[in-house]
């Protein structure tokens, strides 16, 4: 199947239209931001038995992120006397590229996506450890420890948690033979049992190993995105907030959005590869288009990672590093050589 | 001049600027940020000649892997981030002898090489390169793989000494 052009009845090449996707996507990881941000408050505060934002906009305190946002916006953008400016000015910019661009090949129908690079998944694992160098630049340039001690350990967290990621991540790609976003989406539509239902769907295609890989990939995404449990990088009673501490106005937005985009690609990740992204759960479903599928299955693991935030606490470095290299880093090798196995099997 | 010509030249500019930087700059650490462009450049040259996989690689390898550990090594070591590094050349004749038959080997090279001039089609590259090192490099295939945990292991033994010092 070709990919969705709807420029395609004014002749015009598909690059307008990608240059135009990628503009939605822009305003779409913006308004996602705000909703999120949102969101968060509210889950936070029923977690906590509070009442969240209730005056802003009236109902239910519903314009409190927005006006907040105007406020970043209209904040003095303060750089610090002796932080090294030019760094500081890239950062924000490295990040912000290295989390956005991977979703270019993230798609959001059958056939809606930025582009359909045939090493899509890999592409994704090589963007996403550009984004490390931006923060180790900004923990840095800020000339401030807190942030340095941030940067060092965000770093850390997310080059080991880089491994389960990439290990549980290729289960569905040696069951589809490709790296390809759509093609693993179109995989999942039949399997060996009734064609077009959710039992075709990854994670329940090898039970147990490919949940467990699910499993592992969603704990191993929330290390990435440097969130609770793993947020040691940002743990405020120890570095005030990590790498971002000395970022104040338009910049400081930018790593924010970076962050609530970076959780949003996570959870679209994990729904086109395990969830089948834009495939409806039944046939009798069908008439719901993809991207509402796709969008709803993202939200949803959206919202069970804010749900982990506000109920677990923070754990130690050490026992994170214990985590990933003694729990993870097994489970994910056994579960790769079993299914390795397996594929050769079925196609002898 | 099409399209490929264009991203060719500013790719290779990019890398080629970058690289100077590294070579050049004062400070050790913006000597390392600038390998990131370097990088990324020759990714995006790769990607120009059909190589996909090969780009992707590239970056994971250097920027996700090499360069990561390189900026972890200067902020580790304590007072090397603002180290000017002062230059001075002595002894110019002599060193232009070795460096002016190296630079002139590179040219004659680069003079009489018959290079490809047409593209490959851009086609998936990932399988053949996967057969290729499982089957007819499979030999240099392991033998990095043995040189690797070679590696972890030294780093192992390395990380543990420290830490018995330390007990006793």
């Amino acid at each position: 199947m070709s990919q969705f052009n709807p420029l395609e009845a004014f002749n015009l090449p598909i690059v307008y239209w990608q240059i135009i996707w990628a503009g939605i996507i822009v305003a779409f990881v913006t308004v996602f931001a705000l909703f999120a941000v949102y969101l968060e408050r509210k889950i936070s505060a029923y977690a906590q038995d509070r009442m969240g934002p209730m005056e802003t906009g009236g109902w239910q305190g519903w314009a409190q992120t927005i006006a907040d946002a105007l406020k970043l916006l209209l904040k003095e953008d303060i750089i610090p006397e002796l932080a090294d400016r030019r760094l500081f000015k890239l950062a924000p910019y490295i990040v912000f590229a290295g989390s956005l661009g991977v979703m270019a090949v993230i798609p959001f129908g059958v056939n809606l996506i930025g582009t359909d690079l045939n090493i899509g998944l890999y592409f994704i694992l090589a963007l996403s450890s550009t984004v490390v160098i931006g923060i180790l630049m900004a923990g840095w340039a800020s000339n401030n420890k807190w942030a340095l001690y941030g940067a060092m350990r965000s770093a850390a967290q997310m080059v080991s948690y880089e491994i389960p990621i990439g290990l549980s991540l290729m289960l569905p790609v040696l069951l589809t033979g490709s790296l390809s976003m759509i093609d693993i989406t179109n995989a999942q539509k039949s399997g060996i049992l009734a064609d077009g239902y959710f039992w075709n769907w990854y994670i329940f295609r090898v039970p147990p190993f490919t949940l467990i890989a699910f499993i592992l990939y969603f704990w191993a995404s929330l290390a990435e995105t440097n969130r609770t449990p793993f947020d040691i990088p940002e743990a405020e009673s120890e570095l005030v907030s990590g790498y971002h501490t000395e970022y104040t106005g338009i910049r400081f937005a930018m790593f924010f959005l970076a962050e609530y985009a970076n959780m949003f690609i996570v959870a679209a990740i994990a729904s086109v590869v395990f969830l089948g992204g834009p495939l409806a759960p039944a046939p009798w479903l069908n008439w719901i288009p993809g991207p509402i599928w796709m969008l709803l299955k993202s939200l949803v693991l959206v919202f069970i990672q804010m749900w982990l935030r506000w109920t677990l606490p923070r754990v130690r470095v050490d026992q994170l590093m214990h985590i990933c290299w003694k729990i993870f880093l097994p489970l994910a090798l056994v579960n790769f050589i079993v299914i390795a196995t397996l594929v050769v099997l079925w196609q002898k | 001049m099409n399209f490929q010509d264009i991203a060719i030249l500013f790719f290779g500019l990019l890398t080629i600027l970058s690289a100077t930087f590294v070579t050049f700059s004062p400070k050790i650490l913006y000597s390392a940020f600038s390998l990131l462009f370097t990088f990324f450049g020759v990714a995006a040259l790769y990607l120009i000649l059909s190589a996909d996989f090969l780009a992707a690689t590239q970056v994971i390898v250097y920027v996700g892997g090499i360069l990561i550990l390189i900026i972890f090594g200067v902020l580790l070591t304590a007072r090397i981030t603002n180290l000017e590094i002062l230059e001075q050349t002595q002894q110019r004749f002599i060193a232009l002898l070795p460096i002016g038959s190296i630079g002139l080997g590179l040219i004659l090279l680069i003079l009489f090489t018959n290079w490809p001039i047409n593209l490959l089609p851009n086609e998936p590259t990932t399988a053949t390169i996967g057969k290729k090192l499982i089957l007819t490099y499979v030999i240099a295939f392991e033998a990095s793989s043995v040189l690797l945990i070679a590696a972890l292991i030294g780093a192992v033994r390395l990380g543990r000494e420290r830490n018995d010092e330390n007990v006793q």
